[in-house]
């Protein structure tokens, strides 16, 4: 027996066993608590998945081919207007940091050759909390006010954190000598206004088919509700003649897809989410077998899918099966959560904040576990304090900050994003 | 020999963008080396703020995207 290489299978098995040997099957508790995840899972594949998260993917995947970084980067680059570019990099999260991987070289970008230690700290303060995925499933899940005041929050406040970590550093700033910035040719493929068009036509058909019902049956929210699903289709069919007019897709082909998600839409008015499957099926069958850039886009869109969807998937059941479902209990008794980070005191938002800061959240579990924490009695205040510390920072990524920044400002800047994390939620908390 | 290196830390796009530029280079039968950089410190001596970026014989020809296969084989034999 050779020990040496055999340990490790043996540790496995035995954990394995002695997990199987104690599991608390029969006790009401964990049998809830699974059942719990399960149900979760159904209600986010349900609730979420087709309207939601599929629209969501191709609207990533488009930011990630069709906008060009470099062209952002410009505005961040070492000759960049210093007003500008904190503007810039505290909304520019929103097409640059669609992928999490792409945060962290960005950021050690621009403060080493570009802007400097305020955009670049504003950059990744804002960056991770308004990409177009969390934002969206953000509003979807937790409701339109935390969805907003997570994206509003983010980029006020990276302002803030970027201009105090400028002003702390300032001496050190100025005699950092700036780097020559590398910037091949960028090509245009088409012009500004046709792109503008093309994500807005994108997004409507995202916003009306999420259109939630209005408590009144009166007034325009409920007139939008009830007609919610003309409008997108008027938007799909107008994404069909952007695609046809600027993406060279064929006329035949579209029509192949635009006839069967009509006659599904007509024959079965109350399954409107039989034609929009279809029809995201149909956009995938078009992009993919199309050449040159149509079939970049749908390659980015399933990266993303392939990338995230496990992640939100087992960060659900994880969600469910400590928390359960709201208004249900899984593992942690709700009273611990209400102890901890119930109502809106200074301690749960700081509690909030703190937690978020050094804990990981793959891309987007944040929100499963968040509606769980939210359902056990987490007050308003700290979940927005946990969204914004959260994505931003994590134990594993202030090592990699360390590297680019140094022991000292990564420090100030860890406080910071607690601190005004806090403050945020706190002012969040006392209006809802 | 000409020496091929890809910048990125390692998310999809990067690997991508290494097999292609594998695969431009021996369609075209250089001779030559690949190489991964991950390390973010290293970027910035190439002054690559966009990943992932394609640097052939120290000078970055590409950032921020993936080329066709056209233009990557013009890239790598410029």
């Amino acid at each position: 027996m050779i020990w040496k290489s055999e340990w490790k299978p043996l540790v496995w098995i035995l954990s394995g066993f002695l997990i199987a040997f104690y599991l608390p099957v029969g006790i009401s508790r964990f049998d809830n608590a699974i059942m719990e995840a399960l149900h979760l899972v159904k209600w986010y594949a349900q609730e979420h998945v087709i309207l939601c998260l599929v629209p969501a993917f191709f609207i990533a995947g488009a930011i990630a081919v069709f906008i060009s970084q470099a062209s952002v980067m410009k505005y961040l680059g070492p000759a960049a207007n210093k007003v500008l570019a904190y503007g810039v990099s505290s909304v520019s999260g929103s097409v640059l940091a669609v992928c999490s991987c792409t945060v962290l070289p960005l950021f050690s970008g621009i403060y080493r050759m570009g802007a400097g230690i305020g955009p670049a700290t504003a950059f990744l303060y804002s960056g991770p909390a308004i990409n177009v995925l969390a934002i969206i499933l953000t509003a979807r899940v937790l409701g339109a006010p935390l969805g907003i005041a997570r994206a509003v929050g983010a980029i006020l406040f990276s302002i803030v954190i970027g201009l105090l970590m400028h002003f702390f550093f300032r001496k050190e700033e100025a005699a950092k000598k700036a780097n020559m910035m590398a910037s091949p040719e960028i090509e245009v493929k088409r012009p500004l206004w046709q792109n503008t068009i093309f994500f807005a036509m994108m997004i409507a058909i995202l916003v009306f088919a999420n259109w939630g019902k209005s408590d009144d049956e009166v007034g325009t929210w409920y007139q939008i509700y009830s007609m919610k699903w003309i409008i997108t289709s008027a938007f799909a069919l107008g994404l069909g003649f952007v695609l046809y007019l600027w993406f060279e897709i064929k006329l035949w082909k579209l029509l192949l897809v635009a006839v069967p998600v009509a006659i599904l839409g007509v024959a079965f008015p109350e399954y409107p989410i039989l034609s929009f499957a279809i029809g995201a099926v149909g956009l995938s069958v078009l992009t993919s077998t199309d050449k040159g850039e149509s079939e970049e886009w749908f390659g980015q869109t399933w990266d993303f899918a392939k990338q995230i969807l496990p992640l939100l998937l087992f960060g659900v059941l994880i969600a469910g099966l400590l928390l359960g479902r709201p208004g249900n209990e899984g593992l942690i008794p709700s009273q611990w959560v209400n102890w901890a980070v119930g109502g809106n005191s200074i301690w749960a938002n700081l509690f909030a904040s703190v937690v978020g800061a050094f804990m990981y959240f793959a891309t987007l579990t944040e929100i499963p576990i968040l509606q769980g924490l939210v359902g056990n009695g987490m007050g308003q205040g700290p979940a927005l304090a946990l969204l914004l510390s959260g994505p931003a920072l994590s134990l594993p990524n202030m090592l990699v900050i360390r590297t680019v920044l140094g022991t000292k400002k990564t420090i100030v800047f860890v406080l910071l994003v607690i601190v005004m994390s806090t403050i945020s939620g706190m002012i969040f908390g006392h209006f809802y | 020999m000409k020496s091929i290196k890809i910048l990125g830390t390692g998310c999809a796009k990067c690997n991508k963008l290494y097999e292609a530029a594998d695969q431009a280079a021996k369609e075209l039968g250089l001779e030559y080396e690949m190489e991964k950089v991950t390390d973010m410190n290293e970027f910035i001596k190439y002054g690559v703020m966009v990943t992932p970026a394609l640097v052939v014989d120290a000078e970055v020809v590409s950032a921020g995207s993936i080329p066709s296969m056209d233009k990557l084989k013009q890239l790598i034999t410029k």
